[in-house]
């Protein structure tokens, strides 16, 4: 026991001592190495946060905008083979009554055929302008409170309650906007706001005019042409009423999956395929949300290790040139622990300053650019996903890294012959 | 007087490449307390080998070496370290300040380290700076210190935890004729006060000021006894 206190006093003394030279030789070093050291370690931290963040926000700004724009909170659709949800407006009657839903917007979709300048068509032996699209029925002012679809109109303008000769269409739609051209896909050439374009649904021809151009990235909208619900009923001949899709925008801090489980147990779920917005997600963003994870935690794992090897090198090269030093107080009787203790409290220091120094980077200059100025990417609008726990994690795991990285140097010029030290050689 | 140091057939050798060099052959000598004891030899005579032997610095290959009734031959790396730290003090060719730390601070840190109250620490280090005369820089760094003023900071940082010896290795060999008479006259008062001082220098006149003197070489004691004998 009286072993044990002494050695928990020599223990204290050792951190008071190591402390003591840490803070001096930290105090009284080259101010601009400090700097650089300092800069270097918060580079090191931004390299582990944002490469991660961008990569990971990247996906999950597609899966915002997903959300946003196209299924809202929870999503209900057309069951396979089905070409509507049977009985909707029963279905709308029990989404209308949750009180946990914000709004919704039922949509009535049909695959049809858009033609463009067909007026000015000479040659009917050239192939016509034309593109093959998902018409969308919708009332403007719900799909707007759900979806915020006017927000997106990137030229022309949105629909109101009576545009029944005008229409809506998605940029992807418009060579303008997306020049590919494909024996399975096809754009509409020298069309837009303004246009007339002839629409076939369900082999009635209606001519519309391009009242507006909307982009939001997502291909589910911007492959899309919009006209009111109820023009739509009529040239789709859905005069029950039965939508195809209904996105539901539930209210902040609600639970989609407590919804949907309520909406299955009401009976939705036996005409209808309820799905959380994370459910309604294509495969592919899924895929790519956990590739580009392990690629973030891939990268993050690199950056930890060049983070240690930076600390490291920078500590060893500290205690190599005070090897000299580190040898005269281990001759006047100062102990290993007390020397090996000053370094870590070195490093520490580095890593403490380096990572507040990125934290004041990434929180008050980076997200909030990013967030402004957001990186376009074809499928979304990049954000920096810097998220207070992953980053407390970094900080942690960098703090941890840099712990063992200044010790380990110092130990092992500690462990250096005293007098060889003292003497240089 | 009693003996402070006992030395018994002390060897120390170094490898060089294949052959094995002998520094300190099978050496026995014997070390009054309060004794001023003076190393003396040519260059590569091994006499700071001898010093380190003695100061615990280094490990002989055989032999036996008792300090004050202690046999520090015996100890282990961590126990050398504490009889370092509590009964040694030492004063280096080249001053050994760490040029981090201010005058008073290079002195308190061995006795921060023995377990010492900071307030009580730093009064016995300003005392020591005081007895050599250096009580007005305190606060200044070494490289703000001129040679003779280091090496003094460093005599106060050997004599503040009151060791039973000092160990000098050269202590004048840096400095000019003048301040190296200084430092010469600081270890004379500390030993007319009792204070064991062990020195290896290879200046006559400095050696002769001394009680006792060794003169050593090819590995053995060539001479011994009153500096005006052994010095020629």
């Amino acid at each position: 026991m009286e072993k044990q206190k002494r050695k928990f006093d020599d223990f204290l003394i050792s951190v008071k001592l190591g402390f003591f030279l840490a803070f001096r030789q930290i105090r009284r070093s080259n101010k601009a190495t400090t700097a650089l050291i300092i800069f270097v370690m918060a580079l090191t931290f931004l390299n582990l946060v944002v490469v991660r963040g961008v990569l990971v926000g990247l996906i999950q700004s597609t899966i915002n905008v997903y959300k946003e724009r196209f299924t809202g909170d929870i999503f209900i659709s057309t069951p396979l083979k089905k070409d509507y949800i049977e009985n909707s407006p029963n279905i709308i009657d029990i989404v209308k009554n949750m009180p946990w839903v914000e709004t919704y917007s039922p949509r009535y979709t049909k695959g049809g055929k858009i033609e463009g300048t067909y007026k000015e068509r000479i040659d009917y032996t050239e192939k016509s302008n034309e593109a093959n699209a998902t018409i969308t029925g919708i009332d403007p002012e719900r799909e707007d409170a759900t979806t915020g679809l006017s927000s997106k109109i990137i030229e022309g303008q949105y629909l109101t309650k009576d545009d029944t000769e005008s229409v809506v269409i998605g940029a992807y739609l418009l060579k303008k906007y997306f020049p590919v051209e494909s024996a399975a896909f096809s754009t509409l050439d020298n069309v837009g706001v303004g246009s007339k374009i002839r629409l076939t649904i369900n082999g009635n021809i209606k001519e519309f005019t391009i009242k507006g151009i909307v982009k939001t990235k997502v291909d589910e909208i911007d492959m899309r042409v919009f006209m009111l619900d109820s023009v739509m009923r009529t040239l789709a001949g859905r005069g029950d009423y039965n939508v195809n899709e209904i996105p539901i925008k539930l209210k902040l801090g609600t639970d989609p999956v407590m919804v949907k489980n309520a909406l299955v147990l009401s009976g939705v779920g036996e005409t209808a395929r309820v799905q959380t917005f994370e459910e309604g997600l294509p495969k592919f963003v899924t895929d790519m949300k956990n590739t580009f994870a392990l690629l973030g935690n891939i990268v993050g794992s690199i950056g930890l290790v060049v983070a240690s090897i930076t600390i490291f090198i920078v500590i060893y090269i500290n205690a190599i040139t005070h090897r000299k030093f580190i040898g005269i107080l281990k001759g006047i009787g100062i102990s290993s622990q007390v020397i090996e203790i000053a370094y870590v409290f070195q490093s520490l220091f580095y890593a403490f300053f380096g990572i507040g120094f990125g934290l004041a980077i990434l929180y008050g200059f980076l997200v909030p650019f990013i967030d402004k100025h957001p990186i376009q990417f074809p499928f979304s609008d990049g954000i920096l996903l810097a998220e207070y726990s992953a980053t407390f994690l970094r900080v942690l795991l960098l703090t941890l890294a840099t712990l063992v990285a200044g010790f380990v140097p110092a130990r092992i010029v500690v462990k250096k012959n005293t007098l060889d030290s003292i003497l240089g050689r | 007087m009693q003996n402070i140091i006992e030395v018994k057939n002390l060897t120390k050798s170094f490898k060089t490449g294949d052959s094995e060099l002998v520094v300190l052959n099978n050496m026995s000598l014997q070390i009054e307390e309060g004794d001023f004891f003076s190393i003396t030899g040519r260059s590569g005579s091994g006499k700071s080998t001898l010093l380190y032997q003695l100061g615990l610095l280094d490990h002989p290959n055989s032999g036996e070496i008792v300090i004050d009734g202690v046999n520090v031959s015996a100890l282990d790396k961590e126990g050398r370290t504490k009889f370092r730290l509590k009964e040694l003090g030492y004063v280096f060719q080249d001053y050994a300040l760490l040029p981090e730390l201010s005058a008073v601070e290079n002195i308190v840190i061995p006795l921060l380290m023995q377990g010492l109250e900071r307030e009580e620490a730093y009064k016995k280090a300003e005392d020591a700076l005081h007895k050599i005369g250096m009580s007005e820089r305190l606060n200044n760094l070494p490289n703000q210190l001129s040679g003779g003023e280091q090496q003094r900071v460093s005599i106060a940082r050997a004599i503040a935890h009151e060791p039973k010896i000092i160990f000098a290795d050269e202590p004048t060999a840096n400095l000019d004729s003048e301040t190296a008479d200084t430092v010469i006259k600081t270890f004379l008062e500390l030993n007319s006060g009792g204070q064991t001082i062990i020195m290896v220098t290879h200046e006559p006149e400095y050696a002769r000021l001394t009680k006792r003197a060794i003169k050593i070489g090819d590995g053995k004691i060539l001479n011994d006894g009153k500096p005006e004998n052994v010095i020629q």
